[in-house]
């Protein structure tokens, strides 16, 4: 982790070589697709990052299960058969029932399903998992618990620990893979990514039988309009894959949609295992008939080409898209 | 010398080089690989296998009699890997399966408990198993008791390319059992394969340390050869090894002679 320091900046070279080769080792010439679905955007906190901050005066909206199968098979048709749920922390609007509906939906069009929600109990957890999710999305956002406490300043989500724990609650209730993470920009990146290592082992260590991965989101331009304290250069980006995948080699390393194509193009390199691809962050994003009706997005995403598109860049580059590598049997 | 083939699973197999179809840059090259060293065994994960998908099921990139044998990858006990080994045969892959029961995402050491279990169960449905396992002589007599088509012991961790690591123990193996050993796993370069053939197995699988070459074709070809190589130093009795120099031409040869 000593890579994550500011003397080891000027020369990356080596250890992103070094990068490039474990993960080369462990997961070959092959990026693993998938794509966001948003359920619902009703959320009680009120995250200054936000765009579903409670907070703001935008629509409210929840997938009928009929739009759920809709969207469902607008993206089975690109091929793609894992799925990241995705809904705001509403206990009212978007309960457990509601989640595990809609996953009865999906799982008929898809192999893989996590999903990235509120943190549940290990008992919320372990009914997703016997409906059909195999993975958990749950991301600390920041370490610092005063950092913590300052951007989540109402909402069930000051609760630090309850968050904190929820990774280990999702693998002892059975999930297959568990992702972590910090939202970058929030605090000073060297101390939050040095812990989402130190957080990673320790899962990893813990339950040997899941597969723990890890996202390095950035902030992006939302309607809140908040501007990230803390910066995060495409070179510090850079540097925080290559010392994730040095500590963590087996570890998958997820690049969202947050990233521009460029910058994802060129990182694909460096330790990055998996890709969003014709991403949609707002709720039925997909289903609405022209864009500019679709309700406003969590976040604006810079790399809006489709899952076709996404495919070719891929292959072009000599890489595989993977898109399925697991199924519940 | 009469040709060579291995019986097993109640099929004649020539080429002794086994693929795992894992980590290539695309399942064309993957092709073009098996094709290279003439390849008649392949596995595949039965779980990335995308059956539905006209351009991206692996099952479409497999040369022209080339056996497939569906794998358990994922697996983490005995009755998962079964499911999972019914779920390819009532896919039409026949009725090989390797077993792969692994619980451990760290080092992807197998459990032979739980594999030897998975065994049982499966060749009593009548199932061709070909079992991955850590290399120990009482699990490989009671996989060979339990009606495996071989057995499979790693050489070292799936994907470390640090190669037979576990040689002694294999060698073991080879002696005390009668059913085909097969090294799988951790083989880096083809003088690691060369190795295990040398020492008496009837295969190898290899998957990594071809995928990811520069060159995944020729480095599928070289593995080929070295196997071949392996092989036939085998076949030809190789001479034990020894610290001490030996002088090629013996000192006391003259006394045979009056024997």
């Amino acid at each position: 982790m000593r890579l994550l320091s500011p003397m080891a900046a000027p020369d990356l070279e080596a250890p992103a070589k070094k990068a490039h080769e474990l993960t080369l080792r462990y997961f070959g010439r092959t990026i693993q697709l998938y794509t966001p679905l948003y359920l619902s955007n009703y959320c009680e906190n009120a995250c200054v990052y936000c765009g579903f901050n409670s907070a703001n005066a935008v629509e409210r909206k929840k997938l009928t299960l009929e739009e759920v199968e809709r969207e469902a098979k607008i993206i089975a048709e690109s091929g793609l058969k894992h799925i990241l749920m995705l809904t705001g922390e509403s206990r009212a609007m978007s309960p457990l029932s509601y989640i595990k509906d809609c996953v009865k939906v999906l799982k008929r069009y898809f192999s893989s399903l996590s999903i990235e929600a509120y943190p549940l109990d290990e008992d919320g957890y372990a009914e997703l998992v016997r409906e059909g999710v195999d993975g958990l999305t749950i991301y600390q956002e920041t370490y610092d618990e005063i950092t913590y406490g300052k951007v989540h300043p109402s909402g069930p989500k000051r609760d630090f620990k309850y968050r904190f724990d929820a990774p280990q609650r999702g693998a002892k209730a059975g999930m297959r893979s568990v992702n972590i993470g910090v939202l970058l920009g929030l605090n000073d990146w060297r101390k939050d990514i040095f812990l989402t290592g130190r957080h990673a082992k320790y899962l990893q260590d813990e339950y040997p039988d899941i597969e723990i991965g890890v996202s390095i989101p950035r902030i992006r331009p939302q309607i809140a309009g908040f501007k990230a304290p803390y910066k995060v250069s495409d070179k510090d980006l850079a540097q925080i894959i290559i010392a994730l995948r040095l500590f963590l080699p087996r570890s998958g390393i997820t690049i969202s949609t947050r990233e521009s194509p460029s910058m994802r193009e060129n990182l694909l390199s460096l330790g990055i295992t998996r890709m969003s691809a014709g991403s949609s962050t707002s709720v039925g994003g997909r289903l609405a008939e022209k864009p500019e009706r679709s309700l406003l997005p969590q976040f604006e995403i810079s790399d809006s080409r489709s899952v076709a598109e996404i495919k070719s860049m891929l292959e072009q580059k000599g890489y595989q898209p993977i898109l399925k590598d697991w199924e519940k049997i | 010398m009469n040709e060579d083939i291995l019986n097993i699973g109640l099929r004649q197999i020539k080429n002794r080089l086994f693929i795992g179809t894992g980590k290539f840059s695309s399942f064309s090259v993957m092709k073009s690989a098996l094709e290279a060293a003439g390849v008649e065994v392949a596995t595949v994960a039965v779980r990335r296998v995308d059956a539905g998908s006209k351009t991206d099921n692996v099952l479409d990139y497999m040369p022209k009699g080339c056996i497939v044998m569906p794998n358990t990858s994922g697996a983490r006990n005995a009755d998962e890997a079964a499911r999972i080994a019914r779920v390819a045969r009532a896919g039409g892959t026949g009725d090989w399966v390797k077993i792969e029961v692994i619980q451990d995402a760290k080092y992807l050491l197998p459990d032979n408990i739980e594999t030897l279990k998975a065994t049982e169960l499966l060749v009593k449905e009548g199932f061709k198993v070909f079992p991955y396992m850590s290399p120990d002589l009482s699990i490989a007599r009671r996989l060979e008791a339990a009606g495996a088509s071989c057995v499979m012991p790693l050489g070292s961790p799936i994907g470390s390319k640090r190669g037979v690591k576990t040689r002694e123990l294999i060698e073991i193996i080879v002696r005390e059992v009668k059913i085909p050993v097969i090294v799988d796993a951790g083989l880096g370069k083809p003088s690691d394969a060369c190795e295990c053939m040398e020492i008496g197995c009837a295969a190898v699988l290899v998957n990594t340390a071809i995928a990811i070459a520069e060159d995944p074709v020729a480095m599928a070809r070289a593995f080929d050869l070295a196997v071949k190589a392996g092989r036939l130093a085998y076949l030809s009795g190789m001479p034990p090894q020894s610290l001490h120099g030996q002088a090629s031409s013996p000192l006391t040869n003259f006394l045979r002679d009056e024997t």
